[in-house]
């Protein structure tokens, strides 16, 4: 059969990392890149006679994050230990949750090019992630890093509803967006806060039953997850026209060669022996409690985007890019609220800086420069003092080194030549030089006009008013 | 007079009358130590020399007039479970041979807040799992009664202890009878609190919802004094429960006039030796001499006590004890080269036959497919076990039992006969299956001179109830007057 004869059917688990000052169990910080093991105490260490206290932060997140993905909240959960060796996980169990999850029977609405679609949530529960094992290339052994064992997680489990790599792109980039906008994960991808885990199966079209599914673990990028789903339906196919089966398994995906592998650890015969906490008591939460946390959700990207197509004017595309990141979403907001021109952020949030983003794969909140240098930017084009396209050379700049764009300019000698008898200067300058050019123009040829305007630029190594300029040539060779 | 022989509360009577200072007492108790510990072999780090110079500074502060606490200066034994700051905490195991724990227990930050001495870290079962301390990696610790047969255990190291005088009190822990059983078997009094009044932060874990931190004492007014001491809510530890400041040496109190004391037929039948049935018969005849009511009455569901606590404790045991993985603090093979052989070969070279067997049977109850047969039944057998003692205590205000079906055995009759040797537990895990506290009084002795324990069971956080029972009948009665250990070889 071809690709067409078949229903891809997906799955996600997402893991994300909760911005919590302290870690679930114990109170050592959760600040991402210190030295190994210098985050660290008897309780995350897992030294004996050690016990947890559940950070009650943790559970008002987790909360918060089923809320805004209309999960039902259960007012009695409990934490489970899930068994298994190795050197990273300490105590040799993760506290997890097993069969009774914080957060259940949720969705989240997804855009594709074929129209809207609800995701079903399955459940939302909190976890503690694991260490490091930093890989010793001298020694050869394996070092762990406790740092990261006991930082608080949510995993949200998908229903398996996903028909095409575009709503799993969606539906990821989605997630994020609502993670971000409570402000309950910062979902640093490159920091792998935010993760995801991908079953993939296929069936003939029509088919009821499900195929048997893979598992890819820990994707950290949009880009991977699309570039091995690719991969691991066209595999999937290709083993079911040649007459094979689908083997459950773990795949793990190789960037560099662009394949999935199998992992042959026979991982899913591990039995986790999950059982009820003993250390921990249950989690009763009132009905207070969440009517609480309910009102202190924010406004939701939705809400944004009908903001910003009726208050601003923008384009239903344009909105969905900016609203798709808390991020650019308030840097739009902000700068456009002290530079009054909303439009002109927006085309460069859109453009440029959606350029640069992409080409240095960084994440809208890593942009290093504020609302306020974004809108100083802005404000110095509207004035004239320096051209657009000196803007686009300002923004890298900004990039790079971010400080004030008055600064900048200054620095760089950027300032916009304005000055009327400096561009009569070049005009004359300019026409004396292209006598030809000047004899096409008043033989008719309007486009002569454009060559000349762009000498006069490239002389002034684009500083020049081009307004100014145009308006002067003209006056001048109608003389 | 011979000092070692003297209660805490006699100690400080004449700390107070300047009959007796501290560095007196704690030379004492060291030369005691150093007399009676060869033959007893209760101790796994003897903290004699450190103990001897806190005690010095002790008695400098006093001598210099400051104002020092009712308990400071009194030495104490500690089971080798409970996490020490800078000294050893073996467990009893090679597993743990070289831990050093980085901090201490909430129980020991409450021991030295008193400026109590530690002496020593004392023997035990390797990591509490057995009943009569030969399950210790590192020595045999004889009961002083009759140095032929064993202390009892888990907490056998701190029984015999204090029972042959080398530390006036101690602490032990207690998953499914390791304080009371011990302390019966050795003729101290030993208590178990309710499940959550003490911090089990600190104390290594077996299995978690069993475990409790209690005293061994030579008598009812002591346990009070040193319960006083460790009872308390603790941020550390989210199962402990806060039920407010108590004193319970105010129920040190003789009148027991209308107590209800309820007799539960079942720990009278089979398996009881006749001997203890006697010896409790007796000691239920006085209490109704003294004023109380008895009335006998069926705890049916007390049968399946058994089964279900090996289940739990096992189960949360194989998960507890997984941190052991020759990675960090522990025993780690010289032979392992790859990951898997650093977990199999610490592992099997480490831990001893007892808790490998548990750790087995543990993860066997809570795999998939045996779950809801073993471990699930048993969560909800210990539902039924709690109810019947609630039920009960709404009729009586105390359970009275023998703490043990034996007296003390001899060395190597039953550790080679695992259900044998669970047995010895028959009538203390339902007390910790519920929850409850208990404590063990000795009242007598059999016809070979070794000591029966009284086992008085009360309702959650009623350890008033049993203080007053116990102290009652132990005024009456005075074992401590008549018999005395006589290290029998």
């Amino acid at each position: 059969m071809a690709r067409e004869d078949y229903e891809v059917v997906m799955g996600l688990e997402v893991h994300a990392e909760l911005s919590t000052k302290t870690k679930i169990f114990c109170s050592c910080p959760t600040k991402f890149g210190a030295k190994p093991n210098t985050q660290v105490c008897p309780i995350c260490m897992a030294m004996p006679g050690t016990l947890p206290t559940l950070n009650e932060k943790v559970v008002e997140y987790a909360v918060k994050a089923g809320l805004a993905t209309n999960c039902e909240i259960s007012r009695n959960s409990k934490n489970d230990r899930k068994n298994y060796f190795y050197p990273d996980l300490p105590k040799a169990y993760q506290i997890s949750q097993y069969d009774k999850p914080l957060c259940e029977h949720g969705y989240i609405e997804i855009e594709t090019s074929k129209g809207k679609k609800k995701i079903g949530i399955t459940r939302i529960h909190i976890e503690e992630d694991a260490g490091k094992l930093d890989h010793d290339d001298l020694g050869g052994g394996a070092l762990v890093d406790l740092n990261r064992a006991g930082v608080p997680l949510i995993e949200i489990v998908s229903e398996p509803d996903f028909r095409s790599i575009e709503e799993v792109d969606s539906y990821l980039k989605k997630l994020k967006s609502i993670l971000e906008y409570i402000e309950v994960s910062d979902c640093k991808m490159q920091e792998g806060s935010y993760r995801a885990d991908v079953n993939t199966s296929i069936r003939p079209i029509g088919s009821q039953k499900l195929g048997t599914r893979t598992e890819m673990k820990n994707m950290n990028s949009f880009r991977s997850i699309t570039r091995a789903l690719e991969y691991e339906i066209g595999r999937q196919v290709e083993v079911l026209d040649n007459g094979g089966t689908v083997e459950q398994e773990t795949r793990k995906w190789d960037e560099v060669s662009g394949k999935t592998f199998s992992m042959r650890d026979k991982e899913n015969a591990e039995d986790y022996r999950y059982f009820p906490e003993p250390d921990l008591v249950a989690i009763k939460l009132s009905e207070e409690y969440i009517e609480n946390i309910r009102k202190t959700l924010p406004e939701m990207p939705e809400s944004r985007k009908q903001r910003y197509l009726n208050d601003y004017k923008l384009s239903e595309k344009d909105a969905g890019i900016i609203t798709s990141s808390k991020y650019l979403s308030d840097l739009f907001e902000k700068a456009g609220e002290i530079c009054g021109n909303y439009k002109a952020v927006n085309n460069w949030i859109i453009s440029d800086i959606s350029r640069i983003l992409n080409e240095t794969e960084m994440d809208p909140i890593e942009i290093p420069f504020d609302a306020k240098q974004l809108a100083k930017l802005v404000m110095l084009i509207d004035k004239g003092t320096i051209s657009s396209s000196i803007g686009k050379k300002v923004l890298v700049e900004l990039f790079k080194n971010p400080r004030d764009p008055e600064e900048i300019i200054k620095e760089k000698g950027w300032i916009q030549i304005s000055d009327e008898g400096a561009i009569k200067d070049v005009v004359l300058k300019i026409i004396e030089a292209n006598p030809q050019s000047v004899a096409d123009y008043k033989g008719g040829k309007e486009r002569a006009l454009g060559f000349l305007v762009g000498q006069a630029m490239k002389e002034t190594k684009g500083k020049a008013n081009p307004q100014m300029l145009n308006k002067m040539f003209v006056e001048e060779l109608k003389k | 007079m011979d000092i070692t022989e003297l209660t805490v509360h006699e100690l400080q009577g004449k700390l107070k009358n300047k009959e007796l200072t501290i560095t007196q007492i704690n030379e004492a108790y060291v030369n005691r130590i150093k007399e009676k510990e060869p033959e007893v072999q209760a101790f796994i780090t003897e903290l004699t020399d450190q103990g001897m110079k806190q005690a010095k500074q002790i008695q400098n502060k006093i001598d210099n007039g400051e104002k020092v606490g009712d308990l400071a200066g009194i030495p104490i034994g500690i089971k080798d479970i409970i996490c020490t700051k800078g000294v050893k905490t073996t467990c009893a195991s090679k597993m743990l041979e070289n831990f050093i724990a980085p901090y201490d227990a909430t129980v020991m930050e409450k021991i030295n807040a008193e400026e109590m001495i530690d002496l020593g870290k004392l023997n035990m079962d390797e990591f509490a799992m057995g009943g009569s301390t030969e399950y210790s990696y590192f020595k045999k610790t004889r009961n002083p009664w009759d140095l032929s047969r064993v202390p009892g255990g888990s907490s056998g190291g701190s029984a015999a202890a204090v029972s042959a005088n080398m530390v006036p009190w101690a602490l032990g822990t207690d998953t499914g009878g390791s304080i009371r059983q011990p302390a019966a078997l050795c003729g101290v009094v030993g208590l178990k609190p309710t499940y959550g009044l003490v911090s089990r932060y600190g104390l290594v874990a077996f299995a978690s919802s069993l475990d409790q931190v209690g005293v061994f004492t030579k008598d009812v007014q002591d346990c009070a004094i040193l319960l006083n001491v460790i009872a308390g809510h603790d941020e550390k530890d989210t199962t402990s429960v806060d039920v407010g400041s108590k004193d319970y040496t105010k129920s040190l109190q003789k009148d027991i006039k209308g107590l209800r004391i309820g007799v539960p037929k079942e720990f009278y039948g089979e398996g009881i030796n006749p001997e203890v049935k006697s010896c409790l018969e007796t000691a239920i005849a006085k209490y109704k001499e003294m004023g109380a009511e008895v009335e006998e009455f069926s705890l049916d569901i007390a049968k399946y006590a058994l089964a279900t606590y090996y289940i739990i404790a096992c189960a949360e045991a194989s998960s507890n004890l997984g941190r052991y993985d020759g990675i960090r603090y522990t025993y780690r093979s010289p032979e392992a080269k790859t990951l898997k052989e650093i977990y199999k070969k610490s592992r099997s070279e480490a831990f001893g036959a007892e808790v490998k067997r548990r750790i087995i049977l543990g993860t066997y109850v809570l795999s998939s497919g045996y779950y809801d047969a073993y471990y699930k039944k048993a969560q909800q057998v210990r539902t039924l076990v709690m109810n019947e003692f609630n039920k009960a205590f709404e009729k009586y205000d105390v359970i009275i039992t023998p703490t043990s079906p034996t007296t003390a055995f001899k060395l190597g009759s039953k550790s080679n006969n695992p259900m044998e040797m669970y047995l010895a537990d028959i009538c203390t895990v339902s007390v910790n299956i519920a929850g409850l506290p208990g404590i063990s009084v000795p009242c007598g002795v059999d016809s070979e001179g070794m000591p029966i324990g009284m086992q008085i069971i009360g309702n959650k956080f009623c350890e008033e109830t049993i203080i007053k029972t116990a102290y009652a009948y132990e005024q009456e009665t005075k074992f401590r007057e008549k018999y005395k250990p006589t290290f029998k070889k």
